[in-house]
């Protein structure tokens, strides 16, 4: 009996007790990473089947800044619903998943979001041949709309207030609205306009589509993590600032080295040069300098996956740095 | 040695302490299970509590053919539009189900080589293909219909497209109660008849026209009515206007997908169920009933299937439970049932898992014990009554 109650015990104390994320992450050799089923630009296996885009860098630069390595990462595909309760298990590490920062997921749901690596918006696509050229035009059309998203609820809001009607049809992946929308048993396709952009692409002729004017929400998008666990809330935190910074300070993947000699402190502290902030989130002194090296800066990353030059062209706009015009900002790295 | 055992060597009370451990057990497990989930709730600072089905729910449900449901409703709607949406599958492709299978069964036996081959071939392909792929290939094949600008039309009043078959939707206007009411009388009339039929045949051997006379009542008594009182009713025609038809009843592709997969599905169990039920009534039956010179349609009818019915029930049963279960697939295909709109979209927008899964899973309990609550009942109602 004595042995049965100590085997309980031994096991209660294995379900109950957490120790933090990033120990965790260490002592398992790789992060794991929960990222969307795909989303070209954001996340999707490229074309050697290598997982790329904007929220995939997020994975790997928080993947460098533990282990200095940007292979040590295992993506996670979830989808709209199985986003939250998969972070919540402990199954996956963080999200970088598209996902809007609001306060009920925040709040409620015990996430933290740790802040912006895209600032998005809700818009709509519809064919060129419907000859519609604003959202107010859509009273009675059948709508695509992925379940258990902020989108499903804006559009509700959007529609009520214009006072018009419209038919949802509830999709669970972008897949299966691309699905729909292409073979016509919805008009619209709504979602954040960044995801429009990557569906657009990815039909047979982009032309054939518009994506309305109205932006008719904020949809920050970020990384999150659960909530209470501040310690790697702070890793998932600065990796992404670092990036930022970086982009601030003018550092790239390319003259990152070259910035090792570098009269400016803050360049200096940022690569770990001076200073010990690696070790204040028990992270290595130059993990910094490793994700700019290994990922690039937030710009780098952006023109890659999502910029003007790729498929996507999603101009920078919102997402510019504060300094040009933009609204992206990290507080100072001091 | 006995003494040894001690308590041990008494049989109850080996009985009791046994019984007495499993329950302990199970209670410690349940206790274990319950105390962990809720300290990692609250250690996790994930709030609980069943307030949340008062809050408005904010998305809109577009197929809710029996509650009207807007975006301001409150959760606690979704749940009744959800169990409405998942009983409406259900029943209809149980009905389905049943009426498919008892052709096909019995076909099946037909000394008609060709078919009972093609019987066979649908059994074993409709069986072994999981039914999930076979939601899915119905709706890849539904949505593959022309667009609504290009529906087909059929008759002059039925819309054909991939947004759903789009019919006239009637309208009573007053005065068709009365025909309603009639229908409703003939249908007990005729119960009547049959019973005052039946008492007369063994009394007398004389046959009454049963069949002939209730179709009569059932049909031609309220038609005459409905044109006496001037035809109260009138269709609403759906008409093309901007996106999508406006007005009519649609039936959407995805229900219909729901329902085809559903009772294809479920039908080729049910037509190996009837099948094996025939196939146990002794073949003395058949032949002591021929010889007797009853026809083949009245041997069917009379003799093989209500002994046969004894063995297809219980059966038949667990494939009614089979296929409410089942339904729960619609998520694949969109169909707004109980798990899609309540156990999935307001379980994820309010973050409430373990509410709403609770709810979800106690509902099925309840549609299922209730399903084998009335089949129990119809079981007792045809099973051998000794006298």
């Amino acid at each position: 009996m004595k042995k049965l109650l100590s085997i309980f015990a031994v096991v209660a104390f294995a379900f109950s007790a957490h120790a933090g994320t990033l120990d965790d992450v260490k002592n398992r050799g790789f992060l794991k990473c929960g990222v969307t089923t795909g989303l070209a630009g954001f996340a999707a296996p490229d074309d050697s089947g290598e997982w790329a885009g904007l929220d995939a860098d997020m994975c790997r630069a928080v993947a460098v800044a533990v282990f200095g390595d940007r292979s040590k990462v295992e993506f996670i595909t979830t989808t709209g619903k199985s986003r939250f309760p998969t972070l919540a298990s402990g199954e996956v590490d963080m999200l970088a998943r598209n996902t809007t920062w609001t306060i009920s997921r925040d709040v409620n749901l015990g996430f933290e979001f740790v802040g912006v690596n895209f600032y998005d918006g809700q818009g709509f696509m519809v064919p060129s041949a419907l000859g519609v050229s604003s959202a107010t035009e859509l009273d009675g059309a059948t709508v695509c709309i992925q379940t258990g998203t902020t989108t499903e609820l804006n559009l509700a809001d959007f529609f009520r207030l214009n006072g018009i009607s419209y038919e949802a049809l509830p999709i669970e992946t972008n897949d299966e609205g691309k699905e729909n929308l292409f073979a016509g048993r919805c008009d619209v396709y709504t979602t954040d306009a960044s995801g429009l952009s990557s569906t657009r692409a990815a039909a047979s002729n982009p032309d054939k589509w518009v994506v309305l004017p109205e932006i008719i929400s904020k949809e920050p998008l970020g990384p999150l993590v659960r909530h209470g666990d501040h310690q790697w809330g702070d890793v998932v935190r600065w990796s992404l600032n670092a990036m930022i910074i970086a982009e601030e300070l003018g550092i790239t993947s390319e003259n990152v080295d070259a910035q090792m000699s570098s009269n400016v402190p803050e360049v200096l502290r940022l690569l770990g040069v001076e200073g010990n902030y690696g070790e204040m989130l028990e992270l290595s002194n130059d993990w910094a300098y490793q994700i700019i090296k290994q990922i690039g800066n937030y710009s780098e990353s952006y023109e890659a996956n999502v910029g003007p030059d790729t498929p996507l062209e999603i101009a920078r706009g919102l997402n510019a740095l504060w300094t040009q015009g933009g609204i992206l900002y990290a507080p100072p790295f001091r | 040695m006995r003494s040894n055992l001690g308590f041990f060597s008494d049989e109850k009370f080996r009985s009791i302490f046994f019984q007495t451990l499993v329950v302990g057990l199970f209670a410690l497990g349940l206790f274990f299970v319950i105390s962990t989930t809720s300290y990692n709730l609250e250690k996790r600072n994930i709030a609980t509590g069943w307030s949340f089905l008062q809050n408005p729910a904010g998305f809109d449900i577009s197929f809710s053919p029996f509650l009207e449901f807007k975006s301001t409703d409150t959760h606690l709607k979704v749940y009744f539009v959800g169990v409405l949406n998942t009983l409406l599958v259900s029943i209809t492709g149980c009905i389905a189900a049943t009426i498919l299978g008892f052709i096909l069964g019995i076909v099946r036996l037909s000394s008609n080589w060709l078919l009972s081959r093609l019987v066979y071939i649908y059994v074993e392909f409709s069986r072994n293909v999981p039914l999930l792929l076979q939601i899915i290939l119905w709706y890849s094949i539904l949505i593959q219909l022309p667009r609504v600008k290009q529906s087909l039309q059929v008759l002059d009043v039925f819309y054909i497209s991939n947004r759903g078959l789009y019919s006239p939707r009637p309208i009573f206007e007053s005065g068709f109660s009365y025909v309603l009411i009639a229908i409703v009388l003939a249908f007990i009339s005729s119960f009547l008849i049959n019973r005052w039929a039946k008492k007369r045949q063994d009394k007398t051997g004389q046959q009454f026209p049963v069949f002939s006379s209730s179709i009569g009542l059932i049909f031609i008594v309220p038609l005459i009515l409905f044109f006496i009182l001037g035809s109260p009713l009138s269709f609403e025609h759906p008409e093309l206007k901007g996106f999508n038809f406006k007005g009519g009843l649609v039936i959407r592709p995805e229900f219909i997908a729901m329902f085809l997969a559903l009772s294809i599905y479920t039908a080729a169990f049910i037509s190996e169920i009837v099948r094996a039920g025939i196939m146990s009534v002794s073949k003395g039956q058949r032949e002591a009933s021929a010889a007797i010179g009853l026809k083949q349609t009245w041997i069917m009818r009379l003799i093989i299937i209500p002994q046969a019915l004894r063995v297809i029930v219980p059966p038949l049963t667990s494939q009614y439970l089979n296929l409410t279960k089942n339904s729960s697939l619609g998520i694949a295909v969109g169909y707004a049932d109980l798990v899609h709109g309540f156990g999935g979209i307001s379980l994820n927008q309010t973050g409430q898992a373990i509410e709403c899964m609770a709810i979800v899973m106690a509902t099925y309990l309840s549609i299922s014990l209730t399903i084998s609550f009335f089949m129990n009942i119809y079981n007792r109602s045809i099973q051998f009554k000794e006298k």
